[in-house]
């Protein structure tokens, strides 16, 4: 029984050891086979030395969620040998069990056997020490080694992995060769001693021609480049730094005066989030499109100038790219956890407009919708990504523009306009949206105002006046209302005969359609809404309505979708049950299928709360 | 007293600027500190430079944390965009601010617990930034707005309203803009109008950022026997380090005033600060001299003022980030977007 281009399989490595660039080569290369394909990385938060591990997994319907029931181990971490050997899938109904791919240089401890599995013993430390001299190059070439070992037990097309090998080498022959060796010396092996393929391997697909292999923060990135954002400011803080690292990088190709070869781009790398925050709000104020990245920590310590911005009404665009926490928590590990902290950010009433993407590709488009949010609101605005998108390579349409494009700068009075008008004041007359126009420093004399955290009246004015204070604090309600209309509506997709809603967002997209189908053909059809935006548009509170009951996916312990659509909408509590799965590593359909069926048949049973949390 | 309007008192015989403007465009709204309060000594200052050197009203920026001395930037160029941000951050608001726009005259207005406790981080980073900012402390010793509790920069021994001595040692905003690597670090008193003009003026004129410690003394709660920072302890151990005076090359004198064996420095745009008095031997070029001058006099029960220290050979922000001439926010929108070719041609490389 032979699967084609359907299967799992798991990569387990130390850190530091050279074990991401293998990864990658063996990602790109099923994506350039043309198959769907989705790859994890469940990484350490530690340079060098802790267990590491990848997941790819290979998916010709398109299903790119963790699949949690792996065809193939590649065991390279004796740390953790037990464990990952145990992950692999068993014998079941009579199909054979997977496979364990581990370095045979050493003998595999009895302990370690298992029956229902293959293993396939390679001596790629022997080989290694054999064929190479350096010891660095030793431990680096192991990975591309067994790369070659897995080329030939999954039927790996050899002329894109050496047209990769190629890429990122072609400019070093040593490397190049090197590199070249150690992958031939594996595929040998892998021919000479193995049936090859196995029963589950890659045949060539036609389904990425339009697509690409991009992660999250790097759409993000593309998209304040292409949004005209001048000024980046922020503090390093994982999982968010690679979104700083690759606007730098396209700013330094793409924003560079070619005149004067200065930059059309300020980067202001930040003594702490309090101040990175304090930046993107001057230069908003100044007239800048400017943001930050950052994480739940971060957001913690800009609480303080959100509530500024928000106040005040100064833009401010925030990449939120959420971590496991709370406190520090674990770094590396993905959570959706910043949803009620951002939605509420700051002391005091407030409240904010929160994006939610599900993927790098509306990472690029949220990103841009951001800024003309922020400037249409002048108020700050949330982009809420996570570690899984942000930092996951996947799949996704080619990005594309539209160069009729034309940024959306809000309410802003030009120095003509101010000549025109009798008396410039800050919060009034407001247009149908409760927006006031708003001047900028250094234009014109006459739309001098003083901006205050304190309180003001409509006017601007200072204020200690209840009314005078009420009516600003009224106003700015109404305006994050108003919103509601322009933020990304909730995508919706209903089934035939189904009377339950699954209410997703974000990095759970992918195992939510996947339950969805997999519901289905076990006789349980849901409709599914992913909610996009904050504050909430009439269409999510009409999907809920519709539903005789919801399930609530997301991946935090305290159901904080749920909570806000229970304090946001008015529907009743009772009809929205959660399903929550906040380990850190990314949602699988399983997770989904299993609580909700586990939740189906226990409903409203007391004892179990609205709550159900599946460990992963 | 918000309601309290200011009444616009103008006469033809006031003395107009290059601009056309006189002094009284300089102004801001009525003060709301205390009668006597140094700061608003220093808001006049402030207005009488800022029209001396004929700025712009409009391309002024005023920057301001919280606390007494962050109201003042309401009393000064009411044609002037001002932020009064929130408590020890108005140094990361001004950063942001003139990251996007370069041409904009930033004049930040902090105090001794805004800047020196809990904005000394920001205080401290946007000195090694040189962001191009006047950057003025109004240094009382002392939190008003809560009532008189000692702040990071009261002395040792200096006595509270209430008797209690100050047992914490002081951080003093001239040595640690010194040690930090300020390119401008000066100090004042808000009583002596005629040194700190032109300091101001020269601060402006600076590329970087440019430290002003002013003492500035509270009238309400730190004016007592037995306080360093009282009106009387300061104009009794005022000590002036250095007088400058400050000569933009537009005017006509400059070709008649010789250095004159005074120590000059050059700005940027031409401008030249001549020191026409300070001590022997005593270099404001030379940071590690003037560090232990400071601290030697300090030792002796001396206030040091003066335009203490000045370098003008480091780039500001805005030369270490290399970012164009042009103010960011003046950029077409059609320069910073690639395009559509470019992404698709940059997909390419997502394959």
């Amino acid at each position: 029984m032979t699967r084609i281009n359907d299967f799992a399989m798991k990569l387990a490595n130390v850190n530091g050891t050279g074990s991401a660039s293998a990864n990658g080569l063996l990602m790109q290369t099923i994506f350039r086979m043309g198959i769907p394909v989705a790859g994890k990385n469940l990484f350490p938060s530690n340079i060098q030395g802790l267990p590491t591990w990848y997941e790819i997994r290979v998916s010709k319907d398109g299903y790119g969620a963790r699949a949690l029931d792996y065809d193939l181990m590649v065991a390279m971490d004796a740390q953790t040998y037990g464990r990952d050997v145990h992950e692999v899938r068993g014998s079941t109904n009579g199909a054979p069990g997977g496979y364990v791919l581990f370095d045979s240089t050493w003998p595999l401890h009895d302990d370690l056997h298992r029956n229902d599995v293959t293993f396939l013993g390679v001596p790629l430390a022997k080989m290694c020490n054999e064929y190479f001299s350096e010891p660095r190059t030793r431990i680096l070439l192991k990975n591309i080694m067994y790369s070659g070992t897995l080329a030939a037990l999954l039927n790996l097309d050899m002329e894109i992995v050496g047209e990769l090998i190629k890429e990122s080498y072609g400019k070093k022959q040593a490397l190049l060769d090197s590199n070249r060796k150690a992958l031939e010396l594996g595929f040998e092996f892998a021919k000479k001693n193995f049936d090859c393929p196995l029963p589950f391997y890659c045949e060539k697909m036609d389904e990425n021609g339009d697509k690409i292999l991009i992660d999250g923060n790097t759409a993000t990135a593309l998209g304040a480049i292409y949004a005209g954002a001048t000024v980046a400011a922020w503090y390093p803080i994982t999982p968010a730094t690679s979104v700083m690292d690759a606007f730098k990088a396209f700013a330094d190709r793409y924003r560079v005066d070619p005149v004067t070869k200065k930059n059309n781009f300020a980067f202001l790398q930040a003594e702490d989030e309090l101040a990175a925050i304090g930046m993107v709000i001057g230069a908003s104020w100044a007239g800048a499109r400017s943001f930050t990245s950052t994480a739940g920590p971060g957001i913690s310590l800009m609480n303080e100038l959100i509530g500024l911005a928000y106040y005040a009404e100064i833009p401010a665009v925030i990449f939120d790219i959420q971590r496991t926490g709370p406190s520090t928590g674990m770094p590396t590990r993905t959570q959706q956890s910043d949803i009620m902290e951002c939605a509420y950010a700051s002391h005091g009433d407030t409240k904010h407009i929160v994006l939610f993407p599900s993927s790098p590709a509306e990472c690029f488009e949220f990103a841009v919708q951001s800024f003309d949010l922020a400037e249409q609101f002048q108020t700050p605005v949330f982009m809420l990504s996570d570690l899984d998108i942000g930092m996951n390579d996947w799949v996704v349409p080619r990005l594309r523009w539209d160069d009729n494009y034309k940024p959306n700068r809000g309410r802003v009075l030009t120095s003509e306009e101010l000549d025109h008008i009798k008396t410039y004041f800050r919060y009034s007359p407001e247009d149908e949206n409760h927006v006031a126009a708003r001047t900028l420093p250094g234009i014109n004399a006459k739309g001098a105002f003083f901006t205050r955290g304190s309180g003001h009246n409509r006017l601007g004015g200072y204020t200690e006046t209840p009314s005078e204070y009420q009516e600003v604090m009224d106003r700015l309600l109404l305006k994050h209302k108003a919103s509601a209309k322009y933020v990304p509506s909730p995508v919706i997709e209903r089934k035939p005969g189904a009377t339950i809603g699954i209410i997703s967002l974000g990095g759970c997209d992918p195992a939510c359609r996947e339950a969805i189908d997999i519901l289905e053909s076990q006789g349980v059809p849901a409709n599914y809404m992913r909610v996009r935006g904050f504050p909430f548009s009439r269409e999510v509170e009409q999907f809920i309505a519709e539903q005789d009951v919801c399930y609530v996916v997301e991946q935090n312990r305290d159901g904080q979708l749920r909570s806000l659509l229970v304090l946001e909408t008015h529907v009743p509590k009772e009809k929205l049950l959660s399903i929550l799965v906040y380990g850190g590593f990314p949602l699988s359909a399983k997770s989904v299928v299993e609580g909700l069926l586990h939740k189906h048949v226990k409903e409203s049973v007391p004892e179990f709360g609205n709550e159900i949390l599946i460990e992963e | 007293m918000p309601s309290i309007v200011k009444p616009v008192v103008t006469h033809p015989s006031l003395e107009r600027n290059d601009l056309g403007l006189n002094l009284r465009a300089y102004e801001g709204a009525m003060s709301t500190l205390c009668a006597g309060c140094g700061h608003d000594s220093v808001t006049a200052a402030i207005i009488k430079a800022a029209w001396e050197l004929s700025l712009d009203p409009h391309m002024i920026g005023k920057f301001s944390g919280i606390g007494c001395s962050s109201k003042t930037p309401t009393y000064f160029v009411s044609g002037a965009h001002g932020f009064n941000s929130a408590h020890g951050r108005m140094p990361a608001i001004a950063t942001g601010a003139g990251a996007a726009n370069r041409s904009l005259v930033a004049i930040g207005i902090s105090g001794d617990g805004d800047s020196l406790s809990i904005g000394i981080g920001q205080m401290a980073h946007a000195v090694r930034r040189n962001l191009n900012i006047v950057y003025v402390i109004e240094n009382n010793g002392v939190y008003g707005l809560t009532k008189g509790q000692f702040s990071a920069s009261a002395d040792l021994g200096s006595k509270s309203k209430k008797g209690e001595a100050n047992r914490v040692s002081p951080i003093d905003p001239v040595l640690l803009g010194l040690s930090l690597g300020a390119t401008f670090v000066a100090r004042s008193f808000s009583g002596d109008k005629e040194q700190l003009v032109p300091i101001l003026k020269a601060a402006i004129k600076h590329k970087g950022l440019a430290l002003i410690d002013v003492i500035s003394p509270c009238v309400t709660f730190n004016d007592h026997e037995g306080s360093t920072k009282s009106y009387l302890y300061t104009r009794k151990h005022d000590y002036h380090v250095t007088d400058a005076e400050v000569i933009i090359p537009a005017d006509e004198i400059i070709a008649n005033i010789s250095v004159n064996g005074h120590t000059a420095v050059t700005m940027h745009d031409g401008t030249v600060i001549r020191f026409t008095n300070t001590p022997e031997d005593y270099d404001p070029r030379d940071r590690a001299k003037v560090f232990a001058y400071i601290q030697e006099h300090q030792r002796e029960g001396k206030v040091p003022t003066g335009l203490l220290f000045i370098d003008e050979t480091p780039g500001d922000m805005h030369d270490v980030l290399g970012t164009i001439d042009t103010p960011l926010t003046q950029v077409p929108y059609e320069t910073l977007c690639p395009g559509s070719e470019t992404l698709a041609s940059l997909m390419e490389e997502f394959r």
